[in-house]
This record gives C-alpha cells, sequence and structure tokens, in this order.
C-alpha cells in the first residue's frame, strides 16, 4: 500500500492543499480474478480538511473516485507553519488522517 | 458555511457533539453526512436533487471542466473543475455513463476557491457534469470524455 501523502504550500496568499490518501476505493462491483467473488465495497465516504479550527473543505466521495484519491484545492489566507489536518472515514467505518504544515 | 457543516456534524455524529459540548471540538469528527440516496440513484438530474435539494440547473460558461479529452485507463482520469461564479459553496462531478453518476461532492467554506482537482473512475465513453452551486443556484457544464478502458469493471 501507498503512503498517505500531503503537502501544502502558500505562495501570494492562497494555500494550495494536495494529498493522495492511500486506499483501495473498491467499488464493489469488481471480482476476484481467482475465486470469481465479487470484492466488497470499500470506499472514503466523507472527508475534511481543516486548519486552525476551521474547516475549509468537506468531502463526500462515492466509489467513483480512482483508487489512492488524489485531493488538490486552494484557499485564500493561510500562512507558512499552519497545520492542516486531512481527516475520513469510509464505508467500513475506518477513520484516518494525516497532518501537514503549510511551507 | 462553517457553522452548517459544524451542526451536520453534531447532527451526524454523537461523538462530534460530545466533542463539541466538552469544548474539545476535533475537527477530525466533522464530518458532511454522506447521502447515499444521492450517490446510489442511476442518474445525473437524480443525484443532483438528492445531493442539492434541486436539479434545476442552468448550463454556464463560467464552470470549466479539465479533463484529458481520450482516457487510456478509465480507472484514473483526472478531472479538474474550476468557476469563476462568485460565492461558490458547493461543487459535484458526476458521470453520466457509470451506473451510479455522483463521483464527488465538495463543499466549500468562505474563502476556500472554487477549484477542485481529483481522479475519478469512467466506465465508457460519458459526459462529465460539473455542478456548481453558486449564491444559492445551481449551474453545470459537460465535457466527453473518450474512455479505452473501462475503470469500473474487472
Amino acid at each position: 500500500m501507498a503512503k498517505n501523502r500531503a503537502r501544502a504550500t502558500n505562495k501570494g496568499g492562497v494555500t494550495t492543499v494536495k494529498a493522495i490518501i492511500s486506499h483501495p476505493m473498491e467499488t464493489g462491483l469488481r471480482k476476484d480474478k481467482k475465486s470469481g467473488k465479487k470484492i466488497p465495497a470499500h470506499f472514503i465516504e466523507e472527508l475534511t480538511v481543516s486548519t486552525g479550527g476551521n474547516t475549509v473543505l468537506t468531502a463526500n466521495w462515492g466509489p467513483a473516485v480512482s483508487k489512492n484519491p488524489l485531493l488538490h484545492f486552494t484557499y485564500k489566507g493561510g500562512k507558512k507553519g499552519d497545520k492542516i489536518i486531512i481527516s475520513w472515514n469510509d464505508n467500513k467505518g475506518v477513520k484516518d488522517s494525516i497532518e501537514t504544515a503549510v511551507k | 458555511m462553517k457553522r452548517r457543516t459544524l451542526l451536520k456534524g453534531s447532527l451526524g455524529a454523537g461523538l462530534a457533539g460530545i466533542a463539541a459540548g466538552a469544548g474539545l471540538l476535533s475537527p477530525q469528527a466533522v464530518f458532511a453526512k454522506w447521502n447515499k440516496k444521492a450517490f446510489t440513484s442511476k442518474k445525473v438530474d437524480d443525484a443532483v436533487k438528492k445531493l442539492l435539494g434541486s436539479s434545476s440547473m442552468a448550463n454556464s460558461g463560467a464552470i470549466k471542466i479539465t479533463a484529458p479529452p481520450i482516457a487510456e485507463n478509465g480507472a484514473e482520469v483526472g478531472i479538474t473543475v474550476q468557476s469563476s461564479l462568485p460565492k461558490v459553496d458547493s461543487m459535484s462531478i458526476l458521470v453520466e455513463k457509470n451506473g451510479q453518476p455522483l463521483a464527488a461532492n465538495f463543499s466549500m467554506a468562505s474563502n476556500t476557491n472554487a477549484f477542485i482537482r481529483t481522479r475519478i473512475k469512467i466506465g465508457k465513453t460519458s459526459n462529465v457534469h460539473a455542478v456548481v452551486r453558486s449564491d444559492g443556484k445551481l449551474f453545470t457544464a459537460k465535457r466527453e470524455v473518450k474512455v479505452t478502458i473501462g475503470g469500473c469493471g474487472g
């Protein structure tokens, strides 16, 4: 499994956040090639990005988001050193998060 | 927007409510509640209505969808949606020909720009729709992506 990665940079008063989250994002439609059985759906449903106690982005995802999802967005404000927390939970109730500091 | 998100989060997750009450509000506990009905809808309009409360959308030239015209691998198609519309607080990506068109919905805070890039699965050649809520109204744009190898099957 790939590792979760997040990176945030501030330039000209705009903070750019890029993250790749390690997750299989199984649709529930795929079949195991050996057994022929369907692989159960396993995907991130909800994701939140916050900084300094403020939520800047929330996302609801379906299984059509690709494996190891990419998230890239920008917001006004922020400064170098700000802590950004990206947290998510999936359809199996698994929660995880990743933190990064704005560079 | 922030208030609404917090409200949804505390209604949806008991833990968030408790954490907020104790003054220990952790952003990790605040989520917009996942909308199963919208994500399992089979049609674009139906999914938009269940997600955003209305399927009344105006076509807009102020929404730009960047996507490869031909995707070699439908399992990973990079999509960028951006808009110059004012007061954007919600952006959604839907794939018309996918069994369940709604791929992703993003809710923006007031200081978050109307710009999202992600990667999605596209089963077969299809229009990709972007739905943007600006100042309470829905706007849409679409773009065709041709797929040579599908992204949803086995």
